[in-house]
Formats: C-alpha cells, structure tokens, sequence
C-alpha cells in the first residue's frame, strides 16, 4: 500500500502522530517533486526557498501564502483535465481564490471528508436541517465556497431542509411541518457558524422558541471573526446551541476552500484535530521557526490531498496554538489545537464572516 | 422492480430526456448530473425504492449501471429490459 493509501485505510485520529508524521512525509515528499515537475511557479517557489528534496522533517517543507491562490492561478494538470474550479468566499470588492481541481483530487476530497465526518457522525444519515438559504446552490455553473461546503455536506444527511429563504429570514412555518413529520428522530445540523447563530440561534430566541431535544448534532464551520466581535466565545455559543437547536452535541470544524475535504473537527473536549490526511504546524511570525507548545502563532497546514494544485503545504491568515500531542483526553491522537484568531489585518474571509460584512453593510 | 423504474428516477430528478439514460451514463458527464443533480438523485431514489443508502454508496452512485448495482444490493433487481 502506499502511504496515501495507509492514510485511508487506518482509522481516522487513531495514529500516533509519529507513525502518521512518517506516512504524511513519504506522501509530502512525492507531491512536492509531483508540483515542482507541472507548476512551473511552484517550481520557482520550490527554488527560491532552497531546500532539497526529500525532506527529512515535515516542518521542511516549504509553504505558500494562502493568498497567493487570490493572485495568480496555480495548476498541476493540463487545462484540458480541470474538472471544476472552486472560488472562495469573496464580495465583489475581494478578489476569491480559484483553486483548480481534476476528478481524481475531487474524489479524493470527498472521501476523506467522508472518512472524517463518520467520525462524529458514526455513519447514520440523519434528516439534517441546512442553517441557509437554498438559492446559495441556484448557480450551478459556479459554487461559492458556501454552496460547495453544503454541497459536500449535504451527502451525510437526508430529507434536507434549508431553514432560510432568500432574504436570510427563518421560514419558521415550514420549519415546525418539517420537524413535526420527523418527531422522535435525531437530526443533523449544519450551517456557517456566524450564520446558524445570527439567523437560526437568535430568531428562535427572539421568537421564545426552542428546538425540543432530539438527541442529533450541530456542525459548524466557517470563521469565528463576526462572533468574537461580537464577544461570543464557544462555550457560550456551544451551551446556547444546545439550549435552542435541541441537540445533544456541537462540532465546530476547521477548513477552507484551499484544502477542501481535509477538515480539522472539534472534538468534545473543544479541541481540534488533524485527520489522517494533514498535519498543522504554528510558526512564529517573526522567525518563522514552529513555536513551542502552548504559544500562538501562526497556523501552517499540511493536507496530502491537493494534487491538481500545489496546496499541499499553506501558510494560513490564522492564528493557533497547539496545546499538546497525542494527550488529549478525548482520546484522539494528534495535535491538540485551537485556532484563537485572524493575523491582524488580513482580509474579512471565511464562509461565513463574508456573508457577516455584506448582512450589516459595512464597506469595504 | 423494472429497470424502467430507476430510468424513470433518473429522468425526474435530473431532467434529462429517456434516450440519454444508459448504462454508460456517467455522474459529471453531463451538466445536469452535478453534485446537485446527484443529491437530487439520491433522494428520488430513496423515496421511490424506500431505501436508504449509505455515504459509501452515495459517492460510489457514479454511473447508471452503478445504480443498478447498488439496488440490486438491497434486494431490488433492476433487470427487466436493456439499455
């Protein structure tokens, strides 16, 4: 088997990271040549950082800004493979990123996405309830990095329903049909974490309604920048999930557009985990070395799936600190992480954060 | 349970007309099979067969005879009549 293989075929959060650290640098190591012989940028980038392959140490590996996907288009397949181009969440006053992607890296993202949601989910499609509106699907020629996310979760439920119409109002009315028709099932939440709190959270507290328990799930994802301005912090925004959405458990992930599938998820000690698929890596900002434990900087990604586009190793806008490795006491092996913010002045970006700044019309 | 059931799936929850429905039809081959299309899909399948299919099956639902396949793995044959 080859490593990429070993990484799907082994349970998801159960290597220690020094057995899964081996596998993700066999797999870096080969994608990195993978990029540098059909991304003729890549390969200039590869140059100028000076390194010689193969690594030795994944923390070796040379990483690109996230940006860089806003300014240029970066491909290793031939025009004529692209399969779909997805675009991150940007108004029109920024510019998206296009990350280019051919069947097989599409596949791949899929089924590791798969791997890791059964992890919560335990393979059970549940009626799930979409906290957004379903014209984000209506132009089927180009997703927004919002369509493609709900689209992709949207294969771990069933009976969907979107709880938003167009002008982000709660369709309150059709929502009691629908869970009325479905009483006595657990159901599966998902949305964009600023969103499921402004226009399902709240509408249902103003209202003085509640969901009654049902024993499902809440997963959300998509930035935390809106919500922290606002002073939520995610045990309040956990407990008060709970509280009105009725289910018994909230899973906040951690992901983005550039490395679609391999997404970090919460586990219940609040806690982020890589996969199988990836590695994180928090850098200080001014020498560039990774940090100690416990001291934020800021969060290098590792994900083994980009192979249409050399995404393989990004140098993110975000801000982490890795509590500790293999010691968490939710039993997953792994770095423990937490993503505690924005590196100052980087753009508004995030799922769920672009759709904040246009909802208050704010300027940009 | 005939084949023209499933083809009958296929042409409600993609729209598409008989003559294109063939064994050989694959998901993304053509615009109307996309990721939604395929949730589409998925749900008239369900609902007209009454059964529920996995997450593995629904992302290995990639071609008609795929679904045939996958039917027939939950004990509805599909069979009647050739494409």
């Amino acid at each position: 088997m080859s490593a990429l293989e070993q990484l799907f075929a082994a349970e998801q959060f159960s290597l220690p990271t020094e057995a899964r650290r081996s596998l993700l640098l066999a797999e870096v190591n080969e994608l990195t040549c993978w990029h540098e012989e059909r991304c003729p940028a890549y390969a200039n980038i590869l140059r100028a950082s000076g390194v010689r392959l193969p690594l030795e140490r994944l923390e070796d590996l040379p990483y690109i800004p996230v940006r860089l996907f806003k300014n240029r288009r970066l491909q290793s397949i031939p025009d004529e493979a692209v399969f779909k181009v997805l675009a991150s969440s940007g108004t029109t006053s920024q510019t998206p990123s296009r990350i280019v992607l051919d069947r097989a890296t599409a596949q791949a993202q899929t089924h590791a996405l798969a791997a890791i949601m059964n992890t919560v989910l335990q393979r059970r499609r549940m009626p799930m309830l979409i906290c957004d509106a379903a014209n984000v699907l209506k132009d089927r020629t180009a997703y927004s990095a919002r369509g493609a996310g709900i689209l992709g979760m949207s294969t771990f439920g069933r009976d969907h329903f979107y709880a938003l119409d167009d002008r982000m109002e709660l369709r309150s009315d059709e929502l009691d049909q629908w869970l009325a028709a479905r009483r006595g099932e657990a159901i599966f939440i998902f949305g964009f974490t600023f969103m499921v709190w402004q226009y399902v959270i709240q509408r249902l507290l103003e209202a003085q309604r509640r969901i009654e328990p049902h024993g499902g799930l809440l997963i959300h994802g998509g930035g935390w920048k809106t919500l922290q301005e606002q002073a939520i912090d995610a045990a309040t925004y956990r407990h008060v999930a709970c509280e009105t959405l009725g289910v018994a458990g909230v899973f906040n992930y951690y992901g983005m557009v550039e490395q679609t599938g391999s997404i970090y998820m919460e586990c219940t000690h609040g806690y982020l985990h890589p996969s199988n698929f990836s590695e994180v890596i928090v850098r200080d900002y001014r020498t560039w070395q990774p940090c100690p434990q416990g001291i934020e900087g800021v969060l290098q990604t590792i994900s083994v799936l980009p192979r249409s586009y050399p995404g393989h190793s990004l140098l993110t806008e975000d801000l982490a600190v890795v509590h500790g490795v293999d010691d968490c006491p939710c039993g997953r092996k792994g770095a423990r992480f937490t993503v505690s913010g924005r590196i100052p002045h980087a753009e508004l970006r995030g799922c769920s954060d672009t759709h904040a700044r246009s909802a208050v019309g704010v300027g940009w | 349970m005939s084949e023209s059931s499933l083809r009958d799936a296929f042409q409600t929850a993609l729209q598409i007309p008989a003559e294109q429905i063939t064994d050989g039809l694959q998901y993304n081959s053509i615009r109307q099979w996309d990721s939604v299309g395929h949730m589409a899909l998925v749900a008239e399948i369900e609902s007209r067969f009454a059964v529920v299919l996995s997450t593995d099956e629904i992302l290995g639902l990639s071609s008609f005879a795929e679904a045939k396949r996958i039917l027939g793995s939950h004990g509805i044959e599909c069979n009647g009549e050739s494409s």
